[in-house]
């Protein structure tokens, strides 16, 4: 398996595991995945990929880490107000596994680029806090054959979604984008920093879960979460015949930029959520 | 008559004896029908149809909200 010394310590207990061992780490290394967000679902993903021997991990984000971040996108830290976010993460992971290669990408993600950035990769998590990006990814990763975790959070609740070839996609479920003003979008709603989290995470495990082959992926089947009551609930779905992207008469042909920058649904009534 | 709406049981009396997609979303106090994507026994419903598909005894009946926060 041609692992050095220190590889075989320093993952010693992924190699444990029955449903891992040498070549499920061989497996980790040779494998790429994308994180699309350094935000709050991207900080704990890029950690515990990079933690975990993901080989290569590709960090996008074209933002800068502000004081109001750091109460939940863990990744940074104080004295990185200010840098690059995509800088500040790729750091943070390089100090953590400099066995892995870190790419940040310091663009923001359009129609126009995100075929050429997603291409390279085994699998891409939506860490973005917008639904034209989430529409975007979710139609160039469908349209691009590319498996990928759609996340979505707001205040305590939190639900994703994983889409592998032929499942269920993002529109399959949410056909287009909600109308301005309907439903509140990132910091104006607020969130607890450890949906945030929980969420991230449940992504970073469905990565590592598709490239290791083992146990049931979140496909055609959309996860739900509370956490003031900790709650999980699945929800079963298929994918949808009427789908515009991977349905029987599909008018999305390429990916599309939407006129909607993020948190501008503020004005909305605030949504009540019964899950 | 009694549905299942999000996993839980519920019970509704429709006025009528109808009630369609758009009057359970204002039952159930979902202010805009826009905030939702509704699946209907495993289905999901295009929006155009909310008006014209009615609810029977037993249906399993979904609200799927929108999330659009990652926290980024
Ligand atoms: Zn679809």
């Amino acid at each position: 398996m041609d692992f050095t010394e220190e590889q075989v310590e320093r993952y010693s207990r992924n190699i444990l595991l029955d449903d891992v061992g040498g070549t499920g780490q061989r497996k980790l290394l040779d494998s790429s995945v994308l994180i699309i967000g350094a935000g709050g679902l991207g900080s704990p993903a890029a950690l515990y990929l990079a933690a975990a021997g993901v080989g290569t991990i590709g960090i996008v984000d074209d933002d800068h880490v502000e004081l109001s971040n750091l109460q939940r996108q863990v990744i940074h830290f104080t004295s990185d107000i200010s840098r690059p976010k995509a800088e500040s993460a790729a750091e943070k992971m390089r100090l953590l596994n400099p066995g892995v290669t870190v790419i940040p990408v310091m663009e923001r993600l359009m129609a126009g680029n995100i075929v050429s950035v997603i291409k390279d990769y085994d699998f891409i998590i939506d860490g973005t806090d917008n639904f034209p990006s989430k529409f975007l990814i979710n139609d160039a990763c469908v349209l691009g054959g590319k498996p990928f975790s759609h996340g979505g959070i707001l205040r305590f609740y939190g639900q994703t979604l994983t889409y592998v070839p032929g499942s269920a996609c993002y529109r399959c479920l949410f056909q287009t984008l909600p109308p301005r003003g309907t439903v509140p979008s990132c910091g104006e709603a607020g969130i607890l920093g450890v949906v945030a989290g929980i969420l991230g995470m449940i992504q970073a495990s469905e990565a590592l879960r598709y490239i290791l082959g083992i146990g049931e992926l979140l496909t055609n089947r959309l996860l739900y979460m509370d956490q003031l009551t900790v709650e999980f609930r699945k929800l079963n779905t298929k994918p949808n015949p009427n789908c515009p992207v991977c349905g029987e008469n599909r008018t999305i042909l390429e990916p599309v930029d939407y006129e909607q920058p993020a948190c501008s649904l503020k004005e909305g009534p605030a949504a009540k959520v019964n899950l | 008559m009694k549905i299942i709406i999000n996993g839980k049981e519920d019970s509704i009396t429709p006025l009528d004896g109808k009630i369609n997609i758009n009057e359970l979303l204002a039952i159930k106090n979902v202010e805009m029908p826009d905030m939702v994507s509704v699946e209907l026994n495993e289905v999901i419903l295009n929006r155009a149809d909310f008006v014209n598909t009615f609810i029977n005894h037993g249906d399993r009946v979904e609200f799927l909200y929108f999330m659009g926060g990652g926290a980024a």
